[in-house]
C-alpha cells in the first residue's frame, strides 16, 4: 500500500468558548481529491489553517509523506509542498498581480522573472492574466486565479482550495474543474473545502465528513447520494420550504434608469437598473459579489442618497412615492426594512446589546422627545428573542457574543417584526448553520405569503430558486431582464452571471414580467 | 512564558479595575522617580495624595482645579464617543478665555452683575466657534480633526498673545503682557466665603448629570455613540454622522469654552498669556481615565487636579520641577491604555509549548 | 541677492526637521501605523541629544543619543499598541502628552547651558560659487543626509522585496499573515526606526537648528510632520517636498520681520500652523485620492488570531 501524502491523527483544536476541531483526523493519497464537507461552522477552515501552518493544533499530530512533522508557518508549508487558495483572498489591493504572486513566493526570484513565470504557468493551464494590472482592477474571478496561480508556482505537492466555487458563475466552476482534473492528472493531491454537494461528487474521490468540529464520516462521494452525504453533514435533512404559488399585488419598489458612478475607488458604476417588486413576491437577485450588488443595496436602503440629485425623480419609488433623495429613517417610515450582508459592524453594533441594537431601526420603545424607556426596550427585545429563537443571554447580552446564525435570527427577526411593506434582504443565510438558514427562509416566506414585497440579494443559486418567484442577475453594475423562477435554470443564470443576457430579450421579459405579475 | 487569550467577552470587572490598577502602577513608578531623584518618596506621595484633601481649604483648592478639568472632558467624552478626535479643548479653552475677556473688559462700574451670564457665554460662544473651524474643514474638506485642532491651538495662544501684547495690554501695567484687571462686577459667584470655590463646580456637576442622560437615556445621545463604536451600522440606521460631527465638536468647543471663560472670569481675573495651563490637554486623560462615563470624570478629574496641586507642592517643598504633574499624566495615560489590556484578554501563564505539536 | 541664498540656505535647514521626522512617520504609516507621539518623542530625543552633546561635546553621539531615545519611546509605543491592541490615536497622545511633560522635567537642568560652538559647514569648492554656494552648499551634512535618505525610501518601498513586504503588512494585514509573514514583528520594526527618524529629527533641533533647549521647543513640528504624511500622500519624494515648502514658510516669517513688514509678530509665528490647515484641507478634499494613496489600514488595529 503507498504511503498517505498527508494524513492528520486526532486534531484538537479549542478556541475561548468553542472547539473548533475535536479529535479530527484525515487521510490524503497522493493524487487524490479529497473533500471536506460540513455546513459552515463545521471547523474545516481551521482545519486546513494547521494543515497549512497558520493555526497551531493544541493536540494530534501531522504526518506528511510518513514523516511526523510540526509546521510553524506558511512558509515551512510551502518548503513540505502544501500550497493554498484560500476563500477570504489573501490578496493587496493595490499591489500588482505579479507583485501579489512574488509576495506568496519563497524562493528569491526577481520580480522580472516572477512576471514570465505567471505568464507561462498562466498558459499551460489556459488561466489568463495580465502580470501588470493592479489587482483592484480584477474581477472577483480574476482574483482567484491570481491565488491559484501563486499556489500553482510554489510547485505543491498537496494543494488546499477553500470553498473555491462561492464566487464563481456556474461556468467558471466548470473551467476551475479542468484545472483540478488536470492537476491530479499530473500527480498532485487536492484537498477540496466545500458545503456543495454536486460539486464533491464531480471533483472527489474520496470524502471526510465535518459536523460541530467532529468527524462524523469518511467515503467515497462517488457512491453516496445528496441525501446521504447530507445525513452525514447536518444530521438529517432540512425540511423542504412549502412556496405556494400566489398572485403578486401592486407594485411596492420601482427603481427606473438608475445610474450612479461609484463612490468607492474599488467600487463598481450602476448603469440603468430598472427593477420592480410586487407586494407577495420575493424577487431574487443573483450575481457573483463585486458586481454592484452593495452599491445597489446602499441605493435602495437609502445609504446612499445622490439618486435624489443625480437621478431622474421616480429613479426609485416607494409605493409610488419618489424616495431618491431620501435616507434610510424616512423611507423605514414608509415601510422599507434592510437586513445587511454585514452583520456586526452594519447590521448590529458589535459592544452594545440586543435591546439598545433594536435602537438602531425600531422606535416604539421610545418616549416624547427620544426618551428611551428601558423596560419597554428591554420587553421588545425579549419577544424578538422568542419569536426567532435567538439564542442569546437575553436582552443584554451584546451583539458580539452572539453566533453568526443567532445574530442574524435576531435582525432578521428585528426587521420582521416591524411589519414591513418591502423587506430587503442581502445573503440571508452566510455563514449561517443549516438550521438557522431553513428557519430564516421560512420566515421570509411566510412574509411574502402575508402579502410584503421581498427582494433577496444572494450568491447562493440554490437559495434564490429556492425562494424567488422571479429572478434577475446583476452583472459589471448593470441588471438583466427578469425570468420567472420556473423558467430559470441554472445554465442560464449562471451564463447571465457573466454579463451575457440577450439585450433584445430584455423588452420582451419586461413585458412577461408584467404578464407574470397580471397573471 | 505569560501569553495574553482573548476574552470571549469583556471583562466587566476589569472595565473599572483597570483605572484603578494603572492608578497604582503610576503610584510605583512615581516611588521609583523620586527613589530615582534622591527624595523622599514618601513625603514625595503626601504632596499628592494628603497634602491636597488635608485641609478645607486644600479641598477647595483640589475643586477650583478639578472644575475646568471636569468642565472640558465632558465635552471631549462626547467627542471621544462619537469617535471624532478633537485634541484641541486647549485652543477652545484658550478662545473661551479671549471671548469671555473680551467681554469682562466692557465692564465698568455701573455695569449689573448680568453680566457674568453675558461672559460665561461669549465663552462658551468662542470655544464653539474655535471648535466649529475644526468641524467645518473636515465636514467640507475631510480634513483630520486631529491636526487641524491641534494646529489651531498654537494659533489659539497667538491670538491670545497678540491681544495681551498688542491692543489689550493694561497702559497702566508698567509694560507687562496681560490686560486690565477684570472689574469685580464680573467675577464668578462665589460658592462661600474663604474658598475660591464658584458656582462652576456645580455647574460641571450638573453638566455631568445632563451628559449621563444624553449618553444613557435618548435617542440622540444613542444615535451619537453608534457612529463613534460602529459607523457603518449609523449609516444604516440613518444616523447622520455629519450631524454627530458637528455636535461633538460644538459640544466640546463649548465646553472648553466655558471652563475658559470660568477660570478668567474666576481665579485668574485677567488675562495674561499664562492663561493656557495646560487644562485641556489634561482634560483628555481626564476623559479616559473616567472610562467617558459622566461619573468616572468626576473622580478623575479631582485625581488629576490632585497631580497638578502635588506638582506645585513638589516644586515648592521639594525643589522638584512642577513638570513632574506632565509626566505622573502621561505616565497615568500610559498604564491605563496597558491596563485595559486586561479588558478584552486575560494573562494566562502556558508552558513553553515545544514538541507538544 | 545675496539674502535670497540666505533664505534658500535656511528654508532647507529648516526643512531638513521636518523631512526626516515626516520620512520616519512615512515608514509607520506605510506599515500601518500612526503615531501621534511624534511630538513627544522628538521632545524626548531633543534633550537626550542636546544632553549628551553637553557632556560629550560631541554632535553626532548627541544625534546618535536622538536617535536612541526615539526608537526606545517609540518601541514602547509599539508593544502597546501593536500586541496589546491599544488605540493606535490615544496610545500616541499619552506618549505625546509624556513626552511634553517628561522632556521638560528632565531637561530643567540644562535651562542654562550652552553648546561649545558650532561647526561651520562647507563643501569645498561647491560652497565658493556665488550665489549658489552659500544657498546650497554650506549646509550641514544631515540636511545632504534627509535628500539621500529620499532617494533610499523611494528605492527601499518601490524597488526591494522588503519595502514591498512592509507596503504589503500596511496594505492588508490579514493577507500578510495568512501569507505566513510576521505581521506583528514587521510592524514593530517599522515603528522603532520611524521613532529613530524622528528621534533624530528631534536631536538636530536642539544640537543644530535651535542649538539651546527651551521647554517644548520642536513646537509642534512633530504634529506637522504628521501632517506632511498626508499632504505628500504617502511618497517619499513628495514628503520632502512638503518639508522645503513648510520649511520656506516657517523662514518666511524671519524674513518679513527682517524686512521690516509691518505685520503682528503673532501672526507670523501662527503661519506655519495655519499653513498646516490649509493645506490639509486642500489635499483631503477628494476623499478617493486619499484613499487611494493610503495604507488601507492605517490606524487600525490587527489580531492575527481571528
Amino acid at each position: 500500500m503507498t504511503t498517505p501524502l498527508l494524513s492528520l491523527q486526532g486534531i484538537t483544536k479549542r478556541y475561548p468558548g468553542v472547539v473548533a476541531n475535536q479529535d479530527v483526523s484525515l487521510t490524503v493519497m497522493p493524487g487524490q481529491a479529497h473533500a471536506v464537507l460540513g455546513e459552515n461552522g463545521a471547523g474545516k477552515s481551521t482545519l486546513m489553517k494547521i494543515i497549512y501552518g497558520s493555526v497551531k493544533p493544541d493536540e494530534g499530530q501531522v504526518v506528511f509523506n510518513g514523516q511526523p512533522v510540526n509546521i510553524r508557518n506558511p512558509q515551512e508549508a510551502r518548503k513540505l509542498g502544501i500550497s493554498m487558495v484560500f476563500q477570504h483572498f489573501s490578496l493587496f489591493d493595490t499591489l500588482t498581480v505579479a507583485e501579489n504572486v512574488w509576495l506568496g513566493l519563497d524562493k528569491s526570484l526577481s520580480l522580472a522573472e516572477v512576471t514570465e513565470r505567471i505568464v507561462a504557468k498562466a498558459s499551460e493551464y489556459g488561466l489568463d492574466l495580465e502580470p501588470n494590472r493592479p489587482v483592484h482592477t480584477l474581477s472577483v474571478g480574476e482574483m482567484q486565479r491570481v491565488e491559484i496561480i501563486r499556489a500553482l508556482l510554489t510547485e505543491p505537492k498537496l494543494l488546499i482550495l477553500d470553498e473555491p466555487t462561492s464566487v464563481l458563475t456556474p461556468q467558471a466552476v466548470e473551467k476551475l474543474f479542468v484545472v483540478l482534473h488536470k492537476l491530479v492528472s499530473q500527480g498532485v493531491s487536492i484537498l477540496y473545502i466545500s458545503h456543495k454537494l454536486h460539486e464533491i461528487r464531480a471533483l472527489s474521490s474520496a470524502c471526510t465528513v465535518l459536523r460541530g468540529g467532529k468527524l462524523t464520516g469518511v467515503c467515497d462521494p462517488r457512491e453516496e447520494t445528496n441525501a446521504s452525504l447530507s445525513r452525514l453533514m447536518i444530521g438529517a435533512e432540512p425540511p423542504a420550504l412549502q412556496h405556494l404559488a400566489r398572485e403578486p399585488g401592486q407594485v411596492v419598489l420601482s427603481v427606473k434608469g438608475l445610474s450612479l458612478k461609484r463612490q468607492d475607488p474599488f467600487g463598481v458604476d450602476l448603469e440603468g437598473i430598472d427593477l420592480q417588486v410586487r407586494a407577495g413576491e420575493v424577487v431574487g437577485l443573483a450575481g457573483v459579489s463585486g458586481n454592484g450588488q452593495k452599491e445597489l443595496m446602499w441605493a435602495l436602503s437609502g445609504e446612499d442618497t445622490r439618486a435624489g440629485v443625480q437621478c431622474a425623480a421616480d429613479s426609485v419609488c416607494l409605493l409610488g412615492q419618489a424616495v431618491a433623495g431620501l435616507g434610510p429613517v424616512p423611507r423605514r417610515q414608509l415601510g422599507l426594512h434592510f437586513v445587511p450582508e454585514e452583520r456586526l459592524g452594519r447590521g448590529a453594533v458589535p459592544s452594545l446589546s440586543l435591546s439598545q441594537n433594536l435602537l438602531l431601526t425600531r422606535s416604539e420603545a421610545l418616549g416624547a422627545g427620544g426618551w428611551v424607556r428601558m423596560g419597554a426596550l428591554a420587553d421588545q427585545a425579549r419577544s424578538v428573542i422568542e419569536r426567532f429563537k435567538v439564542k442569546a443571554a437575553g436582552p443584554d447580552a451584546p451583539a458580539q457574543s452572539l453566533s453568526g446564525g443567532n445574530l442574524q435570527k435576531f435582525i432578521v427577526g428585528r426587521e420582521i417584526s416591524a411589519a414591513p411593506k418591502l423587506l430587503i434582504v442581502s445573503q440571508p443565510t452566510w455563514g449561517v448553520d443549516v438550521g438557522a438558514a431553513a428557519q430564516i427562509r421560512a420566515e421570509i416566506l411566510a412574509l411574502r405569503d402575508a402579502g410584503c414585497a421581498v427582494l433577496v440579494v444572494s450568491e447562493e443559486l440554490d437559495e434564490l430558486f429556492e425562494l424567488s418567484d422571479r429572478m434577475h442577475v446583476i452583472a459589471k453594475g448593470r441588471l438583466s431582464p427578469s425570468v420567472a423562477r420556473t423558467e430559470a435554470t441554472v445554465e442560464r443564470i449562471g451564463e447571465w452571471m457573466s454579463g451575457l443576457w440577450p439585450e433584445a430579450a430584455s423588452a420582451a421579459s419586461q413585458q412577461q414580467g408584467a404578464q407574470h405579475a397580471a397573471a | 512564558m505569560l501569553r495574553l487569550e482573548p476574552r470571549p467577552q469583556a471583562s466587566r470587572l476589569w472595565t473599572y479595575a483597570s483605572p484603578l490598577l494603572a492608578l497604582v502602577l503610576t503610584v510605583l513608578l512615581g516611588v521609583a522617580l523620586f527613589m530615582a531623584l534622591g527624595k523622599d518618596p514618601v513625603r514625595g506621595l503626601q504632596m499628592f495624595f494628603w497634602e491636597p484633601v488635608k485641609t478645607g481649604y486644600a479641598l477647595g483648592e483640589l475643586m477650583v482645579k478639578a472644575t475646568p478639568l471636569l468642565v472640558i472632558a465632558l465635552g471631549l467624552s462626547v467627542c471621544f464617543r462619537s469617535n471624532v478626535w478633537n485634541i484641541g479643548a486647549e485652543g477652545q479653552f484658550v478662545i473661551g478665555a479671549v471671548c469671555a475677556g473680551g467681554v469682562a473688559l466692557l465692564a465698568d462700574k455701573d455695569t449689573g452683575r448680568w453680566i457674568v451670564l453675558a461672559v460665561l457665554l461669549a465663552g462658551v460662544l468662542g470655544g464653539m466657534l474655535w471648535a466649529g473651524i475644526t468641524a467645518l474643514l473636515r465636514d467640507r474638506f475631510n480634513a483630520s480633526e486631529i491636526l487641524v485642532s491641534l494646529m489651531l491651538v498654537y494659533v489659539a495662544d497667538m491670538v491670545l498673545s497678540y491681544l495681551v501684547y498688542g491692543p489689550w495690554k493694561d497702559p497702566a501695567g508698567f509694560n507687562f503682557p496681560q490686560s486690565k484687571t477684570f472689574e469685580a462686577v464680573t467675577q464668578i459667584p462665589r460658592l462661600m466665603s474663604g474658598s475660591r470655590v464658584s458656582v462652576g463646580l456645580l455647574l460641571a456637576l450638573v453638566g455631568a448629570g445632563l451628559l449621563w442622560v444624553f449618553l444613557f437615556r435618548t435617542r440622540a445621545g444613542f444615535a451619537q455613540q453608534v457612529g463613534g463604536l460602529a459607523p457603518d451600522a449609523a449609516r444604516y440606521a440613518g444616523f447622520s454622522s455629519r450631524k454627530a460631527l458637528w455636535v461633538a465638536l460644538l459640544t466640546s468647543g463649548g465646553a472648553a469654552g466655558l471652563a475658559g471663560a470660568l477660570e478668567v472670569a474666576g481665579p485668574i481675573g485677567q488675562l495674561t498669556p499664562y492663561v493656557p495651563a495646560g487644562y485641556g490637554f489634561a482634560a483628555i486623560i481626564v476623559a479616559f481615565v473616567g472610562r467617558l462615563h459622566p461619573a468616572g470624570m468626576v473622580l478623575s478629574a479631582v485625581l488629576m487636579s490632585m497631580f497638578y496641586i502635588g506638582g506645585e507642592l513638589a516644586q515648592s517643598r521639594l525643589g522638584l520641577p512642577k513638570s513632574i504633574t506632565g509626566v505622573f499624566q502621561g505616565l497615568l495615560l500610559f498604564c491605563l491604555l496597558a491596563c485595559d489590556t486586561l479588558v478584552a484578554y486575560r494573562l494566562r501563564w502556558v508552558a513553553s509549548k515545544k514538541g507538544s505539536v | 541677492m545675496e539674502s535670497y541664498a540666505l533664505l534658500i540656505a535656511a528654508t532647507l535647514n529648516a526643512g531638513t526637521v521636518l523631512a526626516l521626522a515626516a520620512l520616519g512617520l512615512l515608514i509607520n504609516e506605510k506599515a500601518g501605523v500612526v503615531n501621534l507621539g511624534a511630538e513627544g518623542l522628538m521632545l524626548c530625543a531633543a534633550i537626550a541629544g542636546f544632553a549628551c552633546v553637553v557632556h560629550t561635546g560631541n554632535d553626532w553621539l548627541g544625534f546618535a543619543a536622538g536617535m536612541g531615545a526615539g526608537a526606545v519611546l517609540a518601541a514602547i509605543f509599539g508593544v502597546l499598541v501593536i500586541w496589546l491592541g491599544t488605540n493606535q490615536y490615544a496610545t500616541g497622545l499619552a506618549l505625546s502628552l509624556f513626552g511634553v511633560g517628561f522632556s521638560a522635567f528632565v531637561g530643567i537642568g540644562y535651562v542654562q547651558e550652552k553648546l561649545p560652538e558650532r561647526a561651520n559647514y562647507a563643501i569645498p569648492g561647491l560652497a565658493d560659487i556665488p550665489w549658489v554656494g552659500p544657498a546650497l552648499f554650506k549646509q550641514h551634512p544631515l540636511v545632504y543626509v534627509a535628500m539621500l535618505l529620499v532617494l533610499a525610501l523611494v528605492w527601499f518601498l518601490y524597488r526591494s522585496r522588503t519595502g514591498l513586504v512592509l507596503r504589503a503588512v500596511g496594505e492588508s494585514p490579514a493577507s500578510a499573515h495568512a501569507l505566513g509573514y510576521p505581521v506583528r514583528r514587521i510592524r514593530l520594526a517599522a515603528v522603532v526606526v520611524g521613532g529613530a527618524l524622528c528621534g533624530l529629527a528631534g536631536a538636530y533641533i536642539s544640537v543644530s537648528y535651535t542649538p539651546l533647549w527651551v521647554e517644548g521647543m520642536v513646537a509642534g513640528k512633530g504634529w506637522i510632520a504628521l501632517a506632511l504624511t498626508t499632504f505628500a500622500t504617502w511618497r517619499p519624494a513628495r514628503v520632502l517636498l512638503g518639508a522645503y515648502l513648510f520649511g520656506g514658510v516657517t523662514m518666511l516669517q524671519f524674513h518679513l520681520q527682517g524686512m521690516g513688514v509691518e505685520v503682528p509678530s503673532q501672526m507670523l509665528t501662527a503661519l506655519p500652523y495655519i499653513a498646516t490647515i490649509v493645506v490639509l484641507a486642500l489635499i483631503s478634499r477628494n476623499p478617493a485620492w486619499i484613499r487611494v494613496n493610503m495604507p488601507a489600514s492605517l490606524g487600525k488595529p490587527f489580531y492575527p488570531g481571528s
